[in-house]
């Protein structure tokens, strides 16, 4: 656990197939202001590589990929 | 004591699942233990696969509408009011004239609803178009009859949407509709696409690549509509792109009943092999509305309603329901006007589309056909 990064807003898309999880994330980081942390859980192999691409096409900030065993928590920074 | 099943919507997966409950129940309904009934806002049922066919002429807002009276079992009762409370606790619903009707079993069937207003360059007054509602289609059909230059794009902004397949057959359809015209030499076509390849279910997108290539549809991906002004469309990435003429997938959602009732938080949240509500006895979840994690296709509707008439058959018989969805999927995708193929998968089945060919082509012609006759329960 990345216990020391603490998620403004929380992204629950587990159980939900691609592109879901990744455009559930876009969806949250269009609406919050700079510098929020959002945290995206997703139980789908694909977000571990689609969310990183996407975070550094659009130059938000990764900051860590947990895996919970059963799902992903991704943490992204909006800059 | 009689069952009382009410089924709230008249599209595909309500009247379906209405249809094949009337013939798998015959002998309850005919003794009086059982009792089916449709809740619809609409008196007709809509054939909405059609509308992608609309702005090219090739059919008509009436071609896609039939009475629901038609379609539908006479042992069914038809209701056309708009449903406006459900409460799972008195397990009753509530609509707009005043009506209450108890149930016994109920399942959802109220689809999902495009928003083009809430998405960015679609809606009044808005430069985008779109084919996802009858206005809409109508609208752009008078506007690609009266395009021969420029640039036409093609933008899926919303997701999920209806309809795997329409996005990716509009830009082929659109391409060989155009050149039979006459006029593809003086339009480029490009289509783009919120994540990083052309298509969500990957084999689709590899699909698509040598298409798209050969028929000069350029591509955008990574590209998130943020808003559309005087002919120039920007992206949360920070990207610009310029047309001349927009269609846009939007981005759509459940029903409000969902939320208000308790039912989920956006869209419907049922078990994805029951169907059942996670969150209430007795009500199901069909079609659109529901959070399955597949497509938001006819075919996910069709497929489910064998489930779930099954599944309420045999608790109606007080018999343990067996019957699982195994999230079966299948559509047509049209490769222009001549050619067409078909993707298929199921939760646990990985998707493989096949090479276009003029047969598949004519099978999903002959399937909008054949489709009232799925409407109807028999196929
Ligand atoms: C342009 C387009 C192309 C498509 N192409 C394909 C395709 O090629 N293949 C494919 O498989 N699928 C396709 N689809 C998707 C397909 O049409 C839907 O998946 C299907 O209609 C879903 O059925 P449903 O019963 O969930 O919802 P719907 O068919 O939308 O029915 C919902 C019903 O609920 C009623 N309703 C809603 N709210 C209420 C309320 N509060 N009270 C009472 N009644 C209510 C509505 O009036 C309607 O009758 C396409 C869709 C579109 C728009």
């Amino acid at each position: 656990m990345s216990e020391s990064i603490e998620a403004d807003e929380t992204v629950d898309a587990r159980g939900s197939a691609c592109p879901g999880p990744l455009m559930d994330l876009i969806g949250k980081i269009k609406d919050v202001e700079e510098g929020t942390v959002v945290a995206l859980l997703t139980g789908d192999e694909g977000s571990k590589n689609d969310v990183p691409e996407w975070v550094e096409e659009a130059n938000h900030e990764l900051l860590d990929i947990d895996d919970n065993g059963e799902y992903y928590t991704i943490y992204v920074k909006k800059t | 004591m009689t069952a009382r099943i009410v089924i709230v919507g008249g599209g595909s997966g309500g009247t379906i699942t209405a249809n094949r409950l009337a013939e798998e129940l015959e002998p309850q309904i005919e003794a009086g233990e059982v009792e089916i009934t449709i809740v619809s806002d609409n008196p007709n049922h809509i054939y909405k696969p059609l509308y992608l066919y609309v702005p090219f002429g090739e059919a008509t807002l009436e071609d896609a509408s039939r009475p629901l009276v038609d379609l539908v079992d006479h042992r069914v009762n038809l209701v056309f009011e708009h449903v406006t409370d459900i409460d799972t606790d008195s397990k009753s619903i509530a609509t707009a004239a005043g009506s209450e009707l108890e149930y016994d079993y109920l399942v959802m069937a109220t689809g999902a609803i495009p928003q083009p207003e809430e998405t960015p360059g679609l809606g009044d007054d808005e430069p985008g178009h779109h084919f996802y509602g009858p206005e809409a289609a109508e609208d752009l059909r008078t506007a690609l009859a009266n395009f021969d230059e420029g640039h036409l794009v093609l933008s899926v902004i919303g997701t999920p949407h209806v309809c795997p397949a329409a996005p990716v057959e509009f830009p082929m359809i659109v391409d060989q509709w155009f050149r039979e015209r006459g006029v593809r030499e003086d339009i480029d076509i490009t289509y783009t696409y919120p994540i990083q390849r052309l298509h969500g279910v990957r084999p689709t997108a590899e699909w698509m690549v040598p298409r798209f290539e050969e028929r000069d549809i350029d591509s955008k991906t990574f590209f998130n509509v943020d808003s559309v002004e005087d002919g120039t469309i920007e992206t949360l990435e920070g990207k610009e792109l310029d047309f001349d003429l927009m269609v846009g997938v939007p981005e759509f959602t459940a029903s409000s009943l969902v939320q208000d009732a308790g039912l989920g938080e956006e869209w419907m949240e049922v078990d994805r092999h029951t169907l059942e509500s996670d969150h209430a006895e007795d009500v199901y979840g069909i079609g659109d509305v529901t959070n399955l994690p597949t497509s938001k296709a006819g075919s996910v509707a069709h497929y489910a309603s064998g489930t779930l008439v099954s599944r309420i058959a045999s608790e109606v018989r007080g018999q343990v329901p067996t019957a699982t969805f195994d999230g079966k999927t299948i559509c047509f995708i049209e490769a222009g006007t001549e050619e067409g193929t078909f993707i298929e998968f199921a939760y646990d089945r990985e998707p493989v589309v096949r090479d276009e060919n003029r047969f598949l082509h004519w099978s999903k012609l002959g399937y909008n056909e054949a489709y009232w006759l799925t409407a109807r329960g028999v196929m």
